[in-house]
């Protein structure tokens, strides 16, 4: 367990550095955790966060990259659609480190 | 992945004896800590915030009565613990068997000694020699320090069983790791891996915890994939009352690369068989880690999926790809929620034939359903569309040393691939290596352990890679789906891994389908017979 301090709050993370809390994310919450893992967010950086929490309000799970993918090319275009794409904006591999900074918590079982 | 230590191997003597040398825990060897919120979910003792990485683990003041109590009422309980506890004569022929004492070089990893720490403390309490004589009769005090070190090796062990193989009393070692991690569970000693899938297994039906509307919607994303690939529209059903077979695969299938093309695989075999069945988003799990924690919480998830065929009125069901599932319904759930006479003894409605074997658990693993299906040929089959892969197989440790299903995997890749070759049989069928993962050990946080355990297997691996110049690793396990890919790309490079089914789709000619250009993941069919050629001609 970790915690971080911001504007006056403390949030709490899990050993792994994601949010605890996924309630507790805004976009400053977001761009401390992109920080973080050392990233200058920028707009496509955003679409790709912000397509992540939209999936999560309906599946309650963040998306397998298949869908990620497939999902950005239909909204986005095919040039944003695609795996390395993902990977440029996000190099830890958007499941990782994208999740992450949408606060969204990792899935665990047989994955 | 150059940070991991694996390949440092230290075989040397220890400075001192095993029960002098305190557990030192190493970076990347084990898990983080279970979540209260999880082990209140399913009712657990001790939900607290706590890491396992903190000398204060938050454990209740009569922790140690609480665990003398567990042991004694297992004693009762189990023979087969009472038994385990007492016969061992320390030969050692399980020593070198262990896929994790061979990739660490701990001797605490030996299942011998593994097994030895939770003896020397039953041999304290329990033993009138431990009780007289302590050190000199193998017998040591239940302190802090050796809850720790349970906590540590208990979860360093994959319950195999490999070892077991081996012993000439059939000592079940997996069993006494069992005990051990029932025990630790009793005061909240679990690890975040297990108890989070178990929560959300109870809670959503599921390890991933997906809700009904999410496991339906990534059936469909794999229909849409499965429609863009050959032209054909799948539509099958959920939750359909008076469906003739139920069918259940663990999670992981419908959620997790590469399992997923084994999930399609499923869904086009049975479409191509007009096969009576329907998919569950309550019993939407085949795998069971609450097997992983208790006895009775492995009884308690492994009820839905016999309550949901019930519920359905379903004449059998018929089962995926999962390891740890079949461990459970071949051995443990017949005398936990069975025998389910409410069931009918399963009949294959395409060829005929009866699965005696499931007579009790009325449970058909797939690999026997689809063997079946060939042996009959029900299947018009074209194999060399997996022309571009040279395969070798892994026999998944539960599946065959848990429930005998050599041949069938065999037969069906035989008869779907062109290539395929085995690994040394010396660690093939019940004496196959672990994928290293096994048991709820598949986390992140404890790579290196998984690198270290899964060498045995990589390295057998290697050698048909060497060989025969094999890419790809099929398997008949969801862990090992989820847990390969991070082994091979360490160990073994180059090499893919792949469910069964997902060649048996790759061969299955599908009437109606339009000309396959690709394979289930995309790749070029063309390009990949061209590069063959080409390879073989240089």
């Amino acid at each position: 367990m970790g915690s971080f301090e911001l504007g006056g709050r403390t949030y709490q993370t899990d050993e792994d550095g994601y949010l605890v809390n996924i309630e507790e994310w805004s976009k400053e919450v977001g761009e401390y955790l992109a920080k973080e893992e050392g990233l200058e967010m920028t707009e496509s950086h955003w679409e790709v966060i912000n397509f992540l929490r939209e999936y999560y309000e309906e599946y309650k799970i963040a998306p397998m990259i298949k869908i990620l993918v497939k999902a950005i090319a239909k909204k986005l275009g095919t040039e944003k659609g695609n795996t390395k794409y993902l990977y440029d904006l996000y190099p830890e591999g958007p499941a990782k480190q994208a999740c992450k900074i949408a606060g969204l918590p990792k899935p665990t079982g047989c994955v | 992945m150059s940070q991991y230590k694996s390949s440092n191997i230290d075989y040397s003597f220890p400075k001192k004896g095993w029960m002098d040398t305190p557990v030192e825990f190493k970076q990347g060897m084990f898990c983080h800590g279970s979540k209260p919120k999880d082990l209140e979910a399913v009712g657990f003792p001790n939900p607290r915030e706590w890491s396992s990485k903190d000398k204060d683990w938050k454990i209740p003041a009569n922790w140690k009565e609480i665990v003398l109590n567990g042991m004694k009422e297992r004693l009762d309980k189990y023979r087969s613990f009472k038994l385990f506890m007492d016969i061992c004569v320390r030969c050692g022929a399980c020593a070198d068997k262990c896929h994790f004492y061979i990739g660490t070089g701990d001797p605490k990893n030996m299942p011998v000694l593994r097994a030895e720490l939770l003896r020397s403390v039953y041999r304290k309490y329990f033993t009138l020699s431990g009780k007289l004589f302590g050190k000199l009769a193998g017998a040591r005090e239940l302190t802090e320090d050796v809850l720790k070190e349970w906590w540590y090796y208990f979860y360093q062990c994959t319950e195999c069983r490999r070892c077991s193989v081996f012993c000439p009393y059939g000592i079940d070692t997996a069993e006494i790791t069992m005990i051990g991690r029932e025990l630790l569970n009793l005061l909240g000693l679990n690890t975040n891996w297990i108890a989070g899938p178990v929560a959300n297994c109870y809670k959503r039906g599921n390890h991933l915890g997906l809700e009904p509307h999410t496991y339906k919607s990534q059936i469909e994303f794999l229909l849409d994939e499965i429609d863009t690939l050959t032209g054909i529209k799948i539509e099958p059903t959920f939750n359909r009352k008076g469906a003739e077979i139920l069918f259940v695969t663990p999670s992981g299938d419908v959620f997790a690369e590469p399992g997923t093309y084994t999930a399609m695989g499923y869904l086009m075999l049975f479409h191509e068989l007009g096969l009576d069945y329907t998919w569950s988003t309550y019993a939407s799990e085949g795998g069971n880690f609450g097997f992983f924690t208790s006895n009775e919480m492995g009884k308690r998830l492994n009820a839905k999926i016999y309550a949901e065929a019930k519920r359905l009125g379903v004449k059998w069901i018929l089962g995926g790809e999962c390891g740890h599932m079949w461990r459970v319904i071949n051995q443990y759930m017949d005398t936990w929620n069975g025998p389910a006479d409410f069931l009918e003894e399963p009949v294959s409605p395409i060829t005929g034939t009866r699965f005696e074997n499931a007579k009790s658990t009325k449970f058909v693993h797939i690999a026997e359903f689809t063997a079946d299906l060939i042996r009959h040929n029900k299947l018009k089959l074209d194999p060399s569309r997996n022309d571009n892969l040279k395969v070798t197989f892994h026999d998944s440790c539960n599946t065959s040393r848990g429930m005998g299903i050599f041949e069938e995997p065999r037969y069906v890749m035989k008869n779907v691939c062109n290539n395929f070759y085995e690994m040394p049989e010396d660690t093939t069928r019940e004496k196959t290596f672990c994928c290293g993962s096994g048991s709820g050990l598949n986390a992140t946080e404890n790579m290196e352990i998984r690198m270290q355990g899964g060498f045995p297997r990589a390295n057998a691996v290697k050698y048909t890679q060497e060989k025969y110049g094999v890419n790809m690793l099929a398997n008949i396990c969801a862990i090992d789906r989820a847990a390969f890919p991070a082994l091979m790309d360490y160990w073994v490079p180059g090499v893919g891994v792949t469910g069964v089914h997902e060649l048996v789709a790759n061969a299955l000619v599908i009437k109606g389908e339009k000309e396959r250009t690709t394979n289930l993941r995309g790749e070029s069919l063309k390009l990949a017979t061209e590069i063959t050629e080409v390879t073989e001609k240089n």
